[in-house]
């Protein structure tokens, strides 16, 4: 059950900085990311390949994991900032498809649908059984740190910057704010933490393949977001640990409704997580704990 | 080779066509809502299935079954708008669109949950392709051609030659204005979603008559739909034709050049081409 609770804290650790990096991208700048799950899955894949194929060392994995993810969420934003929002959240859909299809045929170097296994754990055989618990401190360590990082930034003149933006980008333009630059920036920051935590998630379970990365997960993220309070650093955090509880929780459902089978337990978990967001959207549209915003800033 | 770019362009002219069907109800209802409801997915997969239970249970044919696809989708469709995204109307369009993933994930979800997850065919039957010369088609291809052929120029008389039509074009242009002269806004954006989930639904159909339905099947589909919208220019119906056109053509000779698993890769191609180069669409008059 220790065991269990250990993993289960992981994944919602992990969650978490995902749900953070969707917060700067969409909570503080108002750009949607559609294809989160495609930005885990490239850096989860980077560190994958730089520890597994090229013998590299894990920290180098995690930087260029996060380095890599950084540039590619630039350059999916660079054309598109200036159009409507629409036309990014599309596109990033399509970015983590994309993503998908690539690793599951590029099989010379991602072994496609077989994926990457024996990616190495850090300090696994000196740790050993307390590896788990070892790497849950670890995920706890960065995840805090990643958090006091992202509330500097959210009170710095670029946070106030980002969020004037997602206010009214002309307003911004014609404050003088370069508009394109600061929304490429966001990004770079929302992907990097969606790649450390892909590489987080690589060299936990120590094997990666194409078809973990599904758009539901996206919708996870989305959902963890949403209800923490789109905009509140603490709200991600606490939205993507309520997440993880409830879909490791309704597991236990298989054996409490037994004319129900597997398959249909599943649809009525996604069923509800649909609802959930929905429900959120409609009821908390600014979550269950909104944005702390300066009191001359409220409208 | 020759006959090779031939025989795709072919292929990819009528998967292209079938492919506009569902583009179009997701241009029109963009034209109307101004939101890009990515619902469009599911209410494929409604219209699909919809035509399973009338085929394949109560033995009609595959054209009739696929009236009942537009009429089951855009039944669907009217209803779950009315439930899920109608109170959200007023907020921004990115609230409406993530809403609609939502409501997107509860439609497929409920299909998985009363067909299960597996694949299923229509009850048509194994035909020979045809051949003419080098050229070779398979009937259903032909068939499902003339269908959306059909539903396409039906929905053109609707649009050019009825009043309702033209209001809804009126509003599609200048909401506004529509409002002023007395065009009620809340039943075109009702009529307009009725139609352009049937839309969405006969291309479900289409697509699962080709190959075999799931209740995926719309959410495998929805990159090249959202893709021939795009390149089309969104909110631009015909557009969405050209685009699928496109779409369908550039997916099928991309097999000259790369492996068939990219095909839907060709999709995203098309879309980050056509933003950066000329974002308003082929056909479209305003990208923002």
């Amino acid at each position: 059950m220790a065991n269990y609770l250990i993993a289960m804290a992981t994944f919602g650790a992990i969650y978490a900085i995902l749900a953070l990096g969707l917060n700067v991208m969409w909570g503080m700048a108002g750009m949607v990311n559609l294809g989160i799950v495609g930005f885990y899955a490239f850096g989860a894949y980077i560190s994958a390949l730089l520890t597994v194929k090229a013998h590299g060392p894990i920290a180098l994995g995690f930087a260029a994991a996060m380095a890599g993810t950084a540039l590619m969420a630039a350059l999916v934003t660079l054309g598109l900032t200036r159009l409507r929002d629409d036309y990014l959240a599309i596109v990033t859909l399509g970015f983590a498809e994309v993503v998908r299809i690539v690793a599951e045929n590029e099989i010379w170097l991602t072994r496609g649908t077989d994926g990457i296994s024996g990616i190495p754990q850090p300090l696994k055989s000196t740790l050993g059984s307390d590896f788990n618990a070892a790497y849950l401190v670890l995920c706890l360590a960065i995840l805090v740190v990643v958090l006091f990082a992202l509330e500097r930034v959210r009170l710095s003149p670029f946070g106030r910057v980002l969020r004037a933006i997602r206010e009214d980008a002309q307003v911004a333009a014609f404050a003088g704010k370069d508009v394109l630059k600061f929304k490429v920036k966001a990004f770079a920051i929302g992907g990097a933490l969606a790649g450390l935590a892909g590489a987080l998630y690589a060299h936990y379970s120590s094997y990666i393949v194409p078809e973990i990365y599904v758009p539901l997960l996206t919708i996870y993220i989305f959902l963890a977001l949403t209800e923490g309070g789109i905009g509140n650093n603490f709200g991600a955090i606490i939205g993507a640990f309520v997440v993880v509880f409830f879909l490791e929780s309704t597991r236990f459902l298989v054996g409490v409704i037994p004319w129900l089978s597997a398959e249909q337990l599943a649809a009525l978990r996604e069923f509800v997580i649909g609802l959930g967001l929905l429900l959120v959207l409609f009821f908390r549209p600014r979550g269950l704990a909104p944005e702390p915003l300066p009191r001359l800033a409220t409208k | 080779m020759i006959e090779k770019i031939i025989q795709l362009s072919l292929n990819g002219l009528m998967a292209g066509a079938v492919l506009a069907v569902p583009a179009i109800g997701l241009t029109m209802i963009f034209a109307v809502l101004r939101f890009v409801n990515f619902s469009v997915a599911g209410h494929m997969a409604v219209g699909a299935f919809t035509g399973y239970v009338l085929n394949a249970w109560f033995g009609l044919p595959a054209w009739i079954a696929i009236l009942g696809a537009f009429v089951g989708a855009g039944a669907v469709g009217i209803a779950a708008d009315h439930v899920a995204l109608r109170p959200l109307r007023g907020h921004r369009a990115l609230t409406l669109a993530i809403a609609s993933i939502a409501l997107n994930l509860m439609i497929e979800s409920t299909i998985r949950f009363f067909f299960g997850g597996s694949p299923r065919d229509y009850a048509i039957p194994l035909r020979r392709d045809m051949s003419f010369g080098f050229l070779h088609v398979g009937p259903q291809q032909v068939e499902n051609f003339v269908i959306a052929g059909v539903a396409m120029l039906l929905l053109l008389l609707f649009l050019l030659l009825t009043t309702t039509g033209k209001a809804m074009r009126a509003v599609a242009d200048n909401p506004m204005l529509a409002d002023s002269k007395g065009i009620d806004p809340d039943r075109m954006a009702r009529l307009a979603i009725g139609i352009g989930m049937g839309l969405a639904g006969i291309g479900g159909m289409l697509v699962g008559l080709d190959t075999s339905i799931d209740p995926l099947v719309g959410f495998r589909t929805i990159l090249s739909v959202f893709a021939a919208a795009v390149v089309g220019g969104l909110g631009s119906i015909p557009g969405a034709v050209v685009g699928g056109l496109a779409i369908g053509l550039s997916e099928e000779l991309s097999l000259l050049a790369l492996p068939a698993t990219y095909k839907s890769a060709i999709g995203f191609l098309a879309i980050v081409v056509i933003l950066t180069l000329r974002p308003q669409g082929l056909l479209g008059t305003k990208a923002a």
